[in-house]
């Protein structure tokens, strides 16, 4: 049988505020326990929420950006359950009335085919706090510092149908709120967290299957490996002749083991029902409107102009425009350098290479867009060669020069364009080779392009590689060709 | 001097006829002195108040008092008071020392008001007899058999006793109304949003309401002078212009309309309570106002309207009780659920187990459209009634209660008739309106209350139409004899 | 409407609240006369009336964005059953 899978998705974003979604107390990470943790934050009693407006302007501005509709007037709602992160006993989240209504998601996957996620609606709500799980004489601690950050959750249609979708669908959220500026998107400080939603179905059948919940994962390479599990372990349970549970699962990404979530395994009365403590938002037009204002430009948009200002083919552009510091990065590279091409080769190769390889974020790159575009421009002009470029490329990255000029002095790398030294290299060269030059003569002329390659490897090696290959190569023939 | 008003009061610390400090020590000796047969306390502060006492008289003696200053008052338990113990009349509560201040209070300390201590009231201000209390039954000081009405029975009874020049109470659906009825004292619930619930431990926030219990209507508008107003912190406190509401005490009562709604006057309304009433009613003809027969058609429905909407919020606000960062824990919990289940059942009293049973029930999945939303509906259709009464009237008028103070045991093994007993104040606070009683003499030899309803934010009308009918009575300046 | 005692039951423990068993009987028939005190409610057509859940038509206010609250954790701890590290402590955790 062939099975088909269906995914649907619940991201947490965490909004870059600077207080609670309802008091004043710090967002910040990393704090001490409980330092950030008012009396609105804990549920003391008699405490009162009052809304951030901040809060509400990014999550207006997530709406804008996926083209959705705003709800004019939103609610919020309380969810009722009991848990020891959760100080009030309840949630204060949105359900009939959420901020953002239904929008839209275009994704390109590798093939460079598109796809278009449906976004069911996005809602406000406030995080919970977290228990550590080290053990106190038996007991678990309760840091309550995380407690009312604001959240959008975004709801997906099932629409991915595998887990390159559904990860290609995640980067670009994660490009959108980044771009956005309502996420620091530092997933693994937990600022963006994605629920699974998985099912599967013998294909062509078109009632759902059976879905269970993976929560709580916050990397995209732990997201990629918990689907493709879970679909195998769906597969295997059904074919097996079992039947699957709707559950909630956790995977841990560290030991790549998944298993049932036992706290969630009662089903779950939420009583929702409109905070008394709250009062209906309103959006009115002039906020929309200003908010609409301070738009940047949003990544599908940027990828269109990449394609037609820079001239760049749809896969670069894709990956050129997919988060903020990387496109000004290149954006940057490209206008200093007035090559656009080389700028997006070399961030592409070199710069992307490097970061990754030593896990630096590009906004923290040793070799700034400046920098490179520097270099670039010593390529363009002849000083030195693509190879030797890189040689300077690593220089800068260790830190061995300000830029590519005091590397290229420093280390005499510029390129040898005098014609007499060149001719004189290469003359020792065909001399150094005598029985290759006689070969290379009796050759028919056709076959002499390739063997030509060989001296110019040799008078390279003899320049250091700082004679100018196009030179070289021109002299060669004429002295060999004669 | 403890006999006098609050009002007369002020004057005499104002003319130097007295300080602060000794009224306060007049008023903590008679605490000590009597209270024994009242209970009207739960906490005495008297190393406090003599405190703020002594600070009183020295702003004073600076020129910087107002009228508030030094003053001695009691503050219902369910304000936080910061470094004083406050237990909304609970066992979970009864090591809660308040970390910090409600607004309330705030604004008392910030006047240079004295407080003597905390009053006693119905376990989380649910109840109309204060038999709900864990500290004790609260007896009425005009006959100790009977109830002194609730919730804020602590704080009625310590006035009617003259234990305090005044005290605050709160009104979720009659609790400042009825036990101010019950004691022959007056007090005033405000519209909702006219004083802030920051710091007040809330039983139904969509209700709730925070105002003055006093001697007189004078008394009265000089503490709400202090209560009322804007605050940051209370979303559904509104910024609206708050009056001089002594300015208008003495305006003449010529032309005022006065609506007497049928349904106030039908079966269950005890015939000598009706007779105070009415006697009231005609004192106002001879003042000068016209009376008019109105209707309010869904009266009937504000009971079953209120005790789905109270307990249901009651439910959801009760659940921060939970034994985890403050308040009661049961000893040696084994698990998270026995913590959560033997501190909340230890913790709570009957009647609030009772409306949190009730409110989870009316909120609980299928059946939420046909009670709790059902009764949001009809919620709208008793202010409709309302809006209609006032185009017709300035001020509708009627009993708090359908009889004087009942005996101690007499309803509390049987809910509903107890519930029953709410008939003509629930609507006041489904409908957001001010409502006052004033003292109207006795009936079956305890004190009867006349009810008097406002516009909303029309609490300058209530106190001017209490305070001439003063004038013309002696009603409230009897006391029961100790 | 009637509760019976296992419907009281699953709502006990909705709300976190356990009633002895000698209770629960008691408690069905009380928590049974207050439903039907307020199912008057469903004699009343309310078709077309929107439901109301603040008594003032008034709408939220918002807070601008600014830290407002300081570290107080020693004084907002100081009423807590059980804290060590500046954690609250609680009975195991098991997700």
């Amino acid at each position: 049988m062939t099975w088909e899978t269906v995914i649907g998705l619940e991201i947490h974003v965490q909004l870059a505020t600077k207080t609670k979604i309802f008091s004043g107390a710090s967002t910040a990470f990393g704090a001490e326990p409980n330092t950030q943790a008012c009396a609105v934050d804990l549920g003391l009693p008699g405490v009162l929420p009052v809304v951030n407006e901040e809060a509400i302007n990014k999550a207006i501005m997530f709406g804008l950006g996926i083209d959705a509709e705003i709800n004019k007037v939103n609610v919020f709602e309380r969810k009722n359950y009991f848990y020891p992160d959760l100080p009030k006993g309840y949630q204060t989240t949105q359900l009939e009335k959420p901020i953002v209504g239904a929008g839209n998601v275009e994704i390109t996957l590798k093939d460079g085919s598109s796809k278009t996620v449906r976004i069911h609606h996005a809602h406000l709500e406030e995080d919970a706090g977290k228990s550590l799980h080290e053990d106190y004489h038996g007991m678990s601690g309760i840091d309550l510092n995380r407690a009312g950050t604001p959240l959008i959750e975004i709801v997906t249609e099932p629409d991915m149908r595998n887990a390159e979708e559904a990860v290609v669908f995640a980067k670009k959220l994660h490009s959108i709120v980044t771009t956005l500026g309502i996420c620091d998107g530092e997933m693994s400080q937990g600022s963006m967290r994605f629920d699974v939603n998985v099912s599967v179905r013998p294909k062509g059948q078109e009632a759902l299957g059976i879905r269970t919940e993976t929560k709580n994962l916050n990397s995209f390479k732990f997201m990629e490996a918990a689907i493709l599990k879970e679909v195998e372990r769906q597969i295997d349970v059904i074919e097996d002749g079992g039947k699957i549970i709707q559950e909630t699962r956790l995977y841990n990404g560290d030991t790549g083991e998944a298993r049932s979530m036992r706290s969630k395994e009662e089903a779950n009365d939420y009583r929702y029902f409109p905070c008394p403590d709250l009062l209906p938002i309103v959006i009115e037009d002039s906020r929309l409107k200003k908010l609409r204002a301070e738009m940047p430009e949003m990544p599908d948009a940027k990828k269109a102009r990449f394609v037609s200002e820079f001239g760049l083919n749809e896969v670069d552009a894709e990956i050129l425009s997919g988060d903020q510091a990387t496109a000004r990065f290149f954006e940057t590279t490209a206008k200093s350098s007035g090559d656009a091409k080389l700028a997006s080769n070399w961030v592409l190769g070199e710069v992307l290479k490097s970061l990754n390889a030593n896990g630096t974020a590009i906004s923290e790159s040793p070799v700034s867009a400046e920098m490179l575009a520097g270099l670039i421009a010593r390529i363009k002009d002849n000083t030195i060669s693509g190879k030797i470029a890189k040689q300077v490329f690593e220089a800068l990255w260790n830190g061995e020069g300000k830029d590519a000029d005091a590397v290229i002095e420093k280390k005499g790398l510029k390129q040898v364009t005098d014609t007499g030294a060149i001719e004189t290299m290469i003359d020792e060269v065909l001399a150094a080779n005598a029985q290759q030059v006689e070969n290379y003569r009796s050759a028919p002329p056709e076959k002499r392009g390739k063997m030509i390659g060989f001296f110019v490897g040799q008078a390279m090696k003899a320049s250091k590689g700082k004679a100018n290959p196009g030179m070289v190569n021109q002299i060669l023939k004429k002295k060999l060709d004669g | 001097m403890y006999d006098k008003s609050l009002s007369e009061q002020s004057r005499a610390l104002a003319d130097g006829k007295l300080s602060s400090v000794e009224l306060t020590q007049l008023y903590l000796d008679r605490i000590k002195q009597l209270d024994g047969n009242y209970n009207s306390y739960i906490t005495v502060t008297e190393e406090l108040a003599l405190e703020q006492a002594k600070a009183a008289d020295d702003r004073r003696a600076a020129g910087n008092a107002s009228a508030l200053t030094g003053i001695p008052l009691a503050h219902k338990d369910l304000f936080c008071t910061e470094g004083v113990k406050t237990t909304c009349g609970s066992k979970i509560l009864d090591n809660f020392v308040a970390p910090y201040e409600s607004t309330v209070t705030r604004n008392f300390k910030e006047a240079g008001s004295v407080m003597l201590g905390k009053t006693n009231m119905d376990e989380f201000a649910m109840g109309s007899s204060n038999e709900n209390s864990y500290y004790g039954v609260v007896k009425n000081p005009w006959d100790t058999q009977a109830i002194p009405g609730g919730s804020s029975g602590g704080s009625a009874a310590c006035v009617a006793a003259r234990l305090a020049a005044g005290a605050t109470g709160t009104d979720t659906g009659g609790s400042i109304r009825q036990p101010a009825s019950h004691c022959g004292i007056t007090g005033l619930k405000p519209t909702y949003g006219r004083v802030s619930r920051y710091g007040m431990i809330a039983y139904a926030s969509s209700l709730d309401q925070a105002g003055p219990m006093t001697q007189t209507a004078e008394d009265a508008a000089l503490m709400l002078n202090v209560m009322a107003g804007f605050d940051h912190r209370d979303s559904t406190c509104l910024d609206h212009e708050v009056p001089d509401y002594s300015a208008n005490l003495n305006d003449s009562l010529e032309g005022l309309t006065v609506g007497l709604p049928k349904e106030y006057f039908s079966t269950g309304l005890d015939s000598e309570v009706e007779q105070r009433v009415r006697d009231a009613v005609a004192e106002y003809e001879k003042l000068g106002a016209k009376i008019k027969e109105v209707s309010l058609p869904n009266l009937e429905l504000s009971i079953p309207s209120y005790y789905v909407i109270a307990p249901a919020e009651a439910s959801s606000n009760l659940s921060r009780f939970d034994g985890a960062r403050f308040g009661h824990r049961c000893e040696n919990p084994e698990d998270l659920m026995d913590m959560y289940k033997r501190s909340r059942s230890e913790g709570f009293g009957e009647e609030v187990k009772r409306r949190i049973l009730v409110g989870t029930y009316a909120l609980s999945a299928g059946y939420y459209d046909a009670y709790y939303k059902k009764a949001q509906k009809i919620r709208r259709l008793i202010r409709d009634d309302f809006m209609n009464a006032f185009e017709q009237c300035d001020i509708i008028m009627g009993p708090n209660a359908p009889t004087s103070a009942f005996n101690i045991g007499e309803k509390s093994d049987d809910p509903v008739a107890m519930y029953l007993s709410d008939i003509y104040t629930l609507s006041v606070n489904l409908a957001g309106l001010p409502g006052m009683s004033v003292p109207a003499g006795m009936a079956n030899g305890r004190p009867v209350g006349l009810q008097m309803i406002g516009r909303h934010f029309d609490e300058s009308r209530l106190l001017n139409a209490a305070h001439r009918f003063q004038q013309e009575t002696d009603f409230h300046l009897n006391r029961p004899t100790a | 409407m009637a509760i019976d005692a296992s419907e009281i039951q699953k709502v006990a423990h909705l709300a976190r609240l356990s009633i002895d068993d000698s209770q629960v009987e008691a408690t069905a028939n009380t928590i049974s006369s207050i439903l039907e005190l307020v199912d008057q409610m469903q004699s009343v057509n309310t078709d077309n009336v929107e439901p109301m859940a603040h008594p003032l038509d008034a709408t939220q206010r918002l807070r601008e964005d600014v830290v407002s609250e300081v570290n107080n954790r020693e004084q907002l701890q100081s009423c807590a059953p059980a804290v060590e590290d500046g954690l609250f402590l609680v009975p195991k955790v098991i997700e």
